[in-house]
């Protein structure tokens, strides 16, 4: 701790940080540009300037840059001497030089960092008679927009591409007074996480192009609190709305999880809610389709739901609780089947299992970017919870920090802690099939397929722990390299997940964490799972598909009820065709047309995230409510899912009352399933009032109230109401401190670009005031399991001409939805199989010809890509790729050339 | 006293006055081209929209009757895709005209807008934009700002360099 004095006044503040991050805490305006609390300080913009004094006697003092300034015990400054407002204006009037006359034109203008510092700086006139430079831009490819004459120079970007995110084709060029921040050449940014330029860059230079298609002005969008739904770890988002439309996902910050920052998926996957493949009718479909009125569709559907009907449904892992659990309830819990293989509702329960009773730590991603050795098994993080891998990049700064904090370098000197220590040499492994996201920044990849993975781990496991299973790896060095790094870390993490699809490998990453748990070591480990809301849907009562699959052999399906689920993604496309012959009605609820609603009997336009509210799961066993950003309506008959199975319910029950409100099922649902007990009163509900009034989602400068809907009608009628949240569709309610979970937009007086969220903060790049939003399901795991998995043993299939087949999984195209976004869709690739090039050579396949795949009963044709980080005899598939049928992976298959 | 009288004394002189009332509407006042009536978006010099669709009116807009939404031409250039002025709630203040940076939006001297039916009195784009300069003739945003938006390449603008070459190692 230390005492400081700020313009007069004491404050006792942490010793050690820097002074702006500092006085940002305590909620001083500092301008500020190349300082970011995620990013640290690199003192280039020379914009945060304040003075210091020796002593109390000093009456001059001295200017320095906030940003680098350490705090110490009696450090004494001011803010507001006139001399440092004259360097400060004096700093923005120097940038101004050259900046643009664009803000008319500027998709930042309005949500400008360099605008408010520059009101806040003063400077409004200028006195510079020269010309000002100009730069050409660059293509970026289908996310950003470049206008480079807008930079400020605060590298800002690159700091943030390439030391955070490890982007490799975004850097700064040229010399003097002329550099440029770009690529070598116009190309797409390759990074995954490329989006955040976007808000990371405080001008204009980067900017959403996909937002740019329908542009709205940030006091313009009506913002609802969201959860992304395009992987399982619920990154927190703002979903903005403008007639009618969604027009922008931005950020949302939560401490624990997404930060500061979000993936590109989650960013600009949202497009898919404009796709032309959205359902927004009725249809009854029987050889040709039919539009059907909502009134008239109990008559379509009365003969669905008769007494002693065999009625079934299938529930969603990226459908919300309160939509599976309406379904639940509507079929009953016997009749209710979990919409995924049995492979992946094994393995499922099973990694859940051992989150709950092993007693192991479940790490928030800001755990993870704390620990010190990492090891990842199987999981291409990258690509199946793109955030995660941002975090653990972050891990990799702990050993340079601690060489540096041995140095007396304190951690936020970004520039002085790289320089110390530019190689990096972190203790993280990696064991994938093939090269990883993060190998820039791990000391020894290893490759191998799934059960040299499952192999060393074990080893690992048995060095760790005598009673732990053994297998023979033939890493002996490398495991015994682990093994040595976990026990004498501080801060141990283990990754791995459901989604690399091999038990083996899940089962040997869990022996590892309770090898490390049996000899009392801490440890974290960290799950991936398949999708928004697998976490979720495993705590439900109910079966595999494949148990109703084999149970319509002897009892037919009556009435087969789908929820927001593609059978096709998961079971063999004979499987599913057999079975659907089986069922005599078929009722689908989707957002996007599909192989499954094509071949339905009746298909329900169902509302997509941003048009409904609802409860996700996310991989550490958080939940958190979604809400609508889109009044009702605006889609054609789309409507939420629970109302859609709700009416139902009343079709099929005379007696059913209904749920009147999102709170009424949610209610319910605690009520049946013990599982979310824990939920309980945990979220407001509709009835939630602040000062007697509900929350805004418009801005006090939302413009147009009265000429929105003139053109239908010049006389104002009330905005839509919203019955199922705390939100009202219109600027009138509280607009101040809303409860963390119900933050709708960043704003701070003076404060108008996304650096307000600072405001929302306890510190900067801490947690929202308030505690970080959702509710862990299982906070505190039992100790109640010590228990190791036994594994089979390696099935080794060298020999037998059959190749290991693993999973590969892409960022964009994988998972479902995003990938029919219209800017994301630019990004997918076709589906393709990696081999090695020697193993090519050897099976006589050149590069980017088409071969035969035979996984089991299915055949694909795939186009070959040539990977030489592969181990021999190993292949991967890419996986759920637009246009790819469900193939049960990994497993192991034949590869023949055509 | 003495002031009741000379108030009756001054009151009679005006007999003899011109006459300030004019016979409206066949005599038209005259109104100076400050005079804030009626709205009109207006062109620049080459005929083409001014208005560069920045939402900047209807953010200042104290009765939010304005609402528009941006739209990209071909050659990149801004434009309203609709703009729309609900006349029955504008009060003529002038503020977005005054937050307009780019002349485009003109309050002009005509207030003859009376209609039987309120419904008319929501203009749209077609109704609004007007085939002259009005009042600020010469002025082309797009010839100020820094962007390429097909009416000047970069560096081709008023007080502005040519493009910086990023290969030069010249100091
Ligand atoms: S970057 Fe900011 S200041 Fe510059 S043109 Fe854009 S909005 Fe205006
Ligand atoms: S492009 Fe943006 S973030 Fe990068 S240096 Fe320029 S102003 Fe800063
Ligand atoms: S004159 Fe005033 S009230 Fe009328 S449109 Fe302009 S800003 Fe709005
Ligand atoms: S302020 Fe001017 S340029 Fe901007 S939208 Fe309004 S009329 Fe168009
Ligand atoms: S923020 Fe301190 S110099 Fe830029």
């Amino acid at each position: 701790m230390a005492k400081i004095k700020i313009d007069g006044k004491q404050f006792e503040v942490e010793a050690g940080k820097n002074l702006l991050d500092t006085c940002l805490e305590l909620g001083f305006d500092i301008p500020h540009f190349c300082f970011h609390p995620a990013l640290g300080s690199v003192g280039s913009c020379r914009l945060c300037a304040v003075k210091k004094y020796k002593d109390e006697e000093d009456s001059r003092g001295r200017i320095v840059m906030s940003c680098m300034e350490p705090v110490t015990d009696g450090l004494i400054i001011s803010t507001h001497d006139e001399e440092e407002k004259t360097f400060r204006a004096e700093v923005v009037e120097s940038l101004m030089t050259n900046h643009p006359h664009d803000c008319p034109v500027c998709d930042e203008g309005g949500e400008c960092h360099l605008q408010d510092m520059t009101v806040m700086t003063g400077h409004n006139y200028r006195q510079f008679d020269f010309k000002k430079r100009t730069y050409q831009n660059q293509e970026l490819g289908p996310f950003i927009k470049h206008e480079m004459n807008r930079c400020i120079q605060c590298y800002r970007c690159v700091r943030f591409y390439k030391d955070y995110a490890g982007g490799k084709d975004l850097n700064v060029f040229a010399s003097n007074n002329r550099v440029y921040f770009g690529r070598f050449e116009d190309g797409t940014l390759e990074n995954e996480f490329s989006g955040n330029l976007t808000e990371v860059c405080p001008t204009g230079v980067f900017t959403d192009k996909t937002a740019h298609k329908h542009f709205t002005r940030k006091w313009d969008l009506s913002n609802t609190p969201s959860v992304c739904t395009h992987c399982s770890l619920g990154c927190n988002t703002l979903a903005g709305e403008r007639y009618g439309t969604l027009r922008r996902i931005r950020n949302r910050y939560h401490g624990d999880i997404n930060g500061y920052f979000l993936c590109d998926r989650g960013r600009f996957g949202y497009e898919f809610v404009g796709s032309d493949n959205r359902i927004k009718e009725i249809w009854k479909q029987n050889g040709n389709r039919e539009v059907v009125s909502s009134e008239s569709l109990s008559e379509v559907l009365s003969g669905a739901f008769q007494e002693g009907h065999n009625m079934v449904g299938i529930g969603s892992p990226r459908a919300s609780l309160e939509a599976n659990y309406s379904l639940l309830s509507l079929v009953g819990t016997d009749h209710f089947y979990h919409g995924v293989s049995a492979h992946e509702y094994e393995l499922t329960k099973m990694a859940l299992d051992f989150m709950q009773n092993s007693g192991i730590q479940i790490p928030t991603l800001k755990q993870m970017e704390t620990a010190d050795v990492v090891l990842i098994l199987g999981e291409d993080l990258v690509n199946t919870a793109p955030r995660m891998a941002l975090a653990v990049r972050q891990a990799a700064r702990h050993s340079m920090n601690k060489d540096a904090g041995a140095k007396k370098i304190p951690e936020w000197t970004e520039l002085a802690v790289r320089d110390n220590q530019p190689v990096l040499s972190t203790q993280i492994y990696v064991a994938t099939p093939k090269k990883d996201s993060l190998d820039d920044v791990i000391k020894q990849p290893f490759r191998g397929g799934y059960s040299e993975i499952a192999a060393l781990a074990s080893s690992v496991a048995a060095l760790l722990d005598k009673n732990a299973p053994a297998a023979d790896s033939e890493h002996k060095k490398l495991a015994s390299d682990i093994a040595k790094a976990l026990q004498n870390a501080e801060n141990p993490l283990i990754i791995s997940g459901v989604t690399c699809g091999d038990k083996e490998v899940l089962q040997s990453a869990c022996n590892v964490a309770q090898a490390l748990l049996n000899n009392d070591k801490k440890v974290m480990l960290g799950m991936i799972f398949p999708e928004s809301n697998s976490t979720g849907l495993s705590l439900f009562p109910g079966k595999p598909l494949a148990d109703l699959f084999a149970s319509s052999e002897k009892k037919p399906v009556d009435t087969l009820v789908v929820l927001e689920n593609d059978l096709y993604r998961r079971a063999e496309t004979g499987q599913v065709n057999d079975f659907l012959l089986k069922c005599k009605q078929v009722i689908v609820l989707d957002q996007l047309q599909n192989e499954t609603t094509v071949k339905a009997d009746v298909v329900l336009p169902a509302a997509v995230f941003s048009e409904s509210e609802g409860t996700l799961v996310n991989n550490e066993g958080r939940a958190q409510r979604f809400y609508k950003a889109i009044p009702d309506g605006e889609n054609g008959q789309a409507r939420e899912s629970w109302l859609w199975l709700n009416e139902l319910k009343e079709i099929k029950e005379n007696g059913f009352e209904g749920w009147s409100s999102l709170d009424d099922v949610f209610q319910s649902m605690l009520n049946e399933l013990p599982a979310f007990a824990a939920l309980k009163g945990k979220f407001p509900d509709e009835g939630f009032r602040m000062l007697g009034r509900k929350i805004p989602r418009e801005s006090f400068r939302y413009s147009g109230r009265t000429s929105i809907h003139a053109r239908e009608s010049v006389s104002e009628s009330y905005p839509p109401e919203d019955f199922d949240s705390p939100f009202a569709f219109s600027m009138e309610g509280q607009q101040e401190d809303p409860p963390s979970s119900l933050i709708t937009s960043y704003w701070s007086p003076g404060w108008n670009s996304v650096q307000a969220t600072n405001k929302y903060l306890d510190k900067p790049n801490g947690d929202l005031k308030g505690g970080n939003p959702g509710i862990r399901i299982f906070p505190t795991a039992a100790k109640s399991k010590t228990s190791y998995f036994k594994l089979n043993g390696s099935k080794s299939n060298k020999g037998t001409g059959e190749w290991q087949l693993f999973p590969v999984y892409q960022i964009f195209g994988s998972e479902e939805l995003s990938a029919a976004a219209s800017s994301l869709s630019e990004r997918i690739k076709e589906p393709f199989l990696l081999l090695h090039p020697d193993d090519a050579r050897d099976a006589g396949i050149d590069e980017s010809t088409a071969v035969q795949v035979e996984i089991k009963n299915e055949k694909l044709t795939l186009r070959v890509n040539f990977e030489n980080s592969l181990p021999r005899k190993v292949a991967g598939v890419s996986l759920q790729l637009p246009g790819m049928p469900f193939v049960a992976l990994p497993g192991s298959g034949k590869i023949t050339k055509m | 006293m003495y002031s009741i009288l000379r108030t009756l004394w001054l009151t009679f002189l005006h007999l003899f006055h011109k006459s300030e009332t004019v016979e409206y509407p066949e005599v038209k006042p005259y109104l100076a081209p400050r005079y804030r009536g009626r709205i009109v978006l207006t062109r620049d010099s080459d005929m083409n929209e001014r208005c560069v669709a920045c939402n900047l009116c209807a953010a200042a807009c104290p009765t939010d009757c304005i609402s528009l939404q941006a739209a990209e031409g071909p050659d990149g250039r801004r434009y309203p895709e609709f703009f729309r002025i609900n006349f029955s709630r504008c009060i003529f203040c002038g503020l977005c005209e005054e937050a307009c940076p780019t002349y485009a939006i003109q309050l002009v001297p005509d207030f003859e807008m009376g209609e039987y039916d309120r419904q008319n009195l929501v203009y749209e784009k077609e109704n609004l934009l007007i085939s002259g300069q009005g009042k600020y003739p010469d002025y082309n945003f797009y010839k100020q700002a820094g962007v390429d938006m097909g009416v000047k390449k970069k560096g081709e603008g008023e007080n502005e360099e040519k493009p910086v070459d990023t290969k030069t190692l010249l100091p």
